[in-house]
């Protein structure tokens, strides 16, 4: 069950979302990052919201439920579970890997005893691997929220979460 | 004006961010503030001070001293030393040295910059910047003294073409978008660079995303488009911003909007961004994506010349290749067509990694060969090992081996090589790259960015890796590689997208020139290279162990038998071959045998 209050919360998060970005069939993935980015992820709920909000014969908008979680589950970044409140996106791609990024990426997991795409049980981290984020030049690099850390080593790695306590 | 007696830049570049150059600002700010100073020092935000490589750094002027590598715990020191005392903190200060790893550093030896040229030179944030070298003249110089057609020839004729990586003639398409009798026509801006390793269009847009727009101004005047999209990946999220600024300014200037130049030519602009997805780098696939549907490709044709965007004639290049064509404009066609080769003109940039002394990003001319990338521009392989192979052209593209190191930098050479010119990632590998693992490696990417729209593709990729990981883990057999090789031109025949019809590649260009690895992995159960987990073994030497139980204290499973002072012994049941031992032994008496 979903309280109430967080009912009314996710109806103005949408409206908010809505009003940026416009009402508009391009604008369906750039309201559900934005929803997202909010809870970190998308809660069934918004999806009814976004249906109805953006429901408007006059202009021909008609969006499904089942439409939106299809792009919702299509896209990487946007999530349909929930996410711990700090979601950690460790760059696994070869010109990372090959700079001694499995030992960091071994050391994030043994440290928070996650595999990859797992979330701790008390909902603090969640721990997933993004494609290539283009800092080829920084490797290994780890994304926490939207704070990037390039150069990173296994050692660093309980003073970087350390930051987030 | 407020007047102040120093000002300190900070380098805000993502590589510096990653590395907290805004907790260095904030500490300078807090600083400043408690001692007193904040009315005479100006703390601002900057880009490119220096490599970025020891980040984060600052600048001071007006004495001009570069500091670099400190954390924001240092800034009290640091603040006290040179801003109070005046005295200059050594321990931080960049000396200047030759540049070894960096992103984009100084010129290298054979480099020509045309599309990087103006990045690291010019502020991207400020338009005036770029006006200041001539920015915009080229769109100038488009709508008074040419006609769209012109446009078009000049470009055909300057043999730019699709830096993307399937080298398409941009002056063809543009003349094909332009052929289409249907309105309105759309501009769009492939900045969706997906490549592990690829990230010379972020650069471009971080550094110079004028001459994006620019190019894209110009393009939508020569096919009649009046609107236009950049679809940008969301992991790039400086360059979205920056983008956006650029744009907004760009507005501001009359650049873009109605009336542009006080002509009747009307084009604007906005950013898409993308939500993580590889696919949506496919054409078709990327313009799904920006009318907010499922980034999956769709048939060609119909081609995105005559329906795209909205069911409306759509031109679509990539970062590069717009940001080429106002250089073509304004020096001129022959210009651009006086460097490389009969077929494919200008310069290409790459992002070289892997095994190579100098990695990073690099602009060299068509027509160089690939034995000059490597051995001159990224000055050869590192630590003195042996070349064994280049992987050109992505997760999409083929590895080529020595013989292939005088090959020239062209389309077609690349293409009948077995490879491809692809987006511009360029990873080199020495002689301790195994092939298979390679060719798995990528099979891996290709397969987890698979769309899972067609099932060629889908499944094909999917058994193709889990072809390659039988073999990897020892349990290849006979009439694997036959299999492998069937199956290949199957999800390379029927896939819907350039994803599936390139998956292949690496497996192919592996097969082609290394096939005695495969062999060796099915038949004598050996890794050549030594790299497979499950066909390699490690082993003491016993005239190099001096016995003093390093390894055996270090080895997490308990594999390493042996007394004090006497040979060590590992027991090949128990190892699990993470090679820790190998790491901690002091003596070099590990040894990986196959």
């Amino acid at each position: 069950m979903v309280a109430p209050t967080i009912d009314r919360e996710i109806t103005a998060v949408v409206q908010a979302a809505i009003e940026k970005h416009g009402k508009n069939y391009d604008a369906l993935i750039p309201i559900l990052s934005e929803i997202n980015h909010v809870y970190g992820y998308i809660p069934g709920k918004a999806f009814h919201e976004v249906r109805q909000q953006l429901h408007d014969p006059l202009n021909q908008i008609f969006v499904s439920e089942g439409q939106l979680y299809s792009l919702a589950s299509f896209y990487d970044m946007l999530s349909t579970k929930p996410r711990g409140e700090h979601v950690i996106k460790f760059c696994e791609n070869a010109p990372c890997h090959v700079v001694g990024g499995k030992a960091v990426w071994d050391a994030l997991k043994e440290r928070l005893n996650l595999k990859n795409g797992e979330t701790t049980p008390d909902a603090k981290w969640t721990l997933v691997t993004t494609s290539c984020l283009g800092l080829c030049s920084v490797g290994p690099v780890l994304l926490i929220d939207d704070d990037m850390y390039g150069n990173v080593t296994p050692e660093q790695i309980p003073d970087i979460l350390g930051r987030y306590e | 004006m407020a007047f102040y007696r120093s000002h300190v830049l900070v380098c805000v570049d993502p590589e510096c961010l990653a590395k907290g150059a805004h907790e260095i600002v904030d500490a300078l700010q807090d600083e400043f503030v408690a001692q007193g100073l904040i009315d005479e020092i100006q703390v601002l935000e900057t880009s490119r001070i220096g490599g970025c490589a020891n980040g984060p750094e600052i600048m001071v002027y007006p004495e001009g001293i570069h500091y670099h590598g400190m954390t924001a715990d240092d800034i009290p020191f640091l603040v006290e030393e040179h801003f109070l005392k005046g005295r200059v903190v050594e321990r931080f200060r960049e000396v200047v040295k030759p540049v070894v790893d960096e992103e984009l550093g100084p010129l290298r030896p054979k480099e020509v910059r045309v599309v990087l040229r103006n990045c690291g030179q010019i502020d991207p944030n400020n338009i005036e910047d770029y006006l200041a070298i001539d920015g915009y003249q080229a769109l100038g110089k488009a709508l008074f003294e040419m006609t769209p057609e012109k446009v078009i020839e000049e470009v055909l004729s300057s043999g730019l073409r699709g830096r993307g990586g399937a080298g398409f003639p941009a002056g063809k398409k543009w003349g094909l978008t332009r052929q289409v009798n249907d309105n309105p026509k759309y501009m769009v801006c492939n900045a969706d660079e997906g490549d592990p390793g690829a990230f010379m269009n972020r650069r471009v847009l971080e550094g110079d995303p004028h001459s994006v727009i620019e190019g894209m101004i110009i393009g939508a005047y020569a096919v009649g488009a009046s609107y236009g999209y950049i679809y940008c990946r969301a992991e790039y999220p400086v360059a979205v911003e920056t983008l956006n600024i650029a744009i907004a300014q760009a507005r501001e200037f009359g650049f873009l909007g109605n009336n542009i130049f006080g002509t009747d030519f009307n084009f604007d602009l906005e950013v898409r961004v993308g939500a993580g997805a590889f696919v949506c780098g496919e054409e078709t696939a990327l313009m799904a994506s920006i009318m907010g549907k499922r980034g999956e490709p769709s048939p060609r044709p119909p081609f995105p010349s005559v329906k795209g965007v909205w069911g409306k004639p759509t031109n679509n290049n990539n970062v590069e290749t717009y940001s080429n064509v106002p250089q073509i404009i304004s020096k001129g066609a022959a210009w651009y067509s006086s460097m490389g080769t009969e077929r494919s003109k200008g310069t290409k940039t790459f992002a070289v990694g892997g095994n190579v002394v100098k990695p990073g990003l690099i602009e060299v001319p068509m027509g160089i060969t690939l034995r000059e990338i490597i051995f001159e521009v990224a000055g050869g392989i590192k630590d003195g090992k042996k070349y064994k192979a280049v992987q050109t052209g992505g997760p999409m593209g083929g590895c080529l081996t020595e013989e292939h190191l005088d090959l020239p930098l062209d389309y077609e050479a690349l293409t009948e090589a077995g490879s491809m010119m692809g987006s511009g990632g360029l990873v080199v590998m020495d002689e301790n790259s195994c092939m298979v693992d390679i060719a798995r490696f990528f099979m891996d990417f290709t397969q987890a960015e698979s769309c899972g729209k067609c099932t060629p593709c889908r499944v094909g990729t999917r058994r193709i890796l889990e072809l390659l990981q039988k073999i990897c883990d020892g349990l290849g057999e006979d009439g694997d590689i036959e299999k492998l090789e069937n199956l290949c031109h199957e999800v390379s025949r029927n896939s819907l997208c350039g994803l599936g019809q390139g998956a292949p590649n690496p497996v192919f260009s592996t097969l082609k020139h290394f096939r005695h690895e495969y062999e060796a992995h099915i038949y004598e159960k050996r890794c050549p290279a030594k790299v497979c987990r499950s066909l390699i073994r490690y082993e003491i030497q016993a005239p190099a162990c001096t016995g003093c139980m390093v390894c055996a204290r270090n080895c997490p499973v308990e594999a390493i038998s042996g007394e004090r002072r006497q040979t060590h012994h590992i027991d090949a049941e128990t190892c699990i071959r993470c090679g820790i031992c190998m790491q901690v032994c002091n003596f070099n008496a590990i040894t990986v045998e196959s």
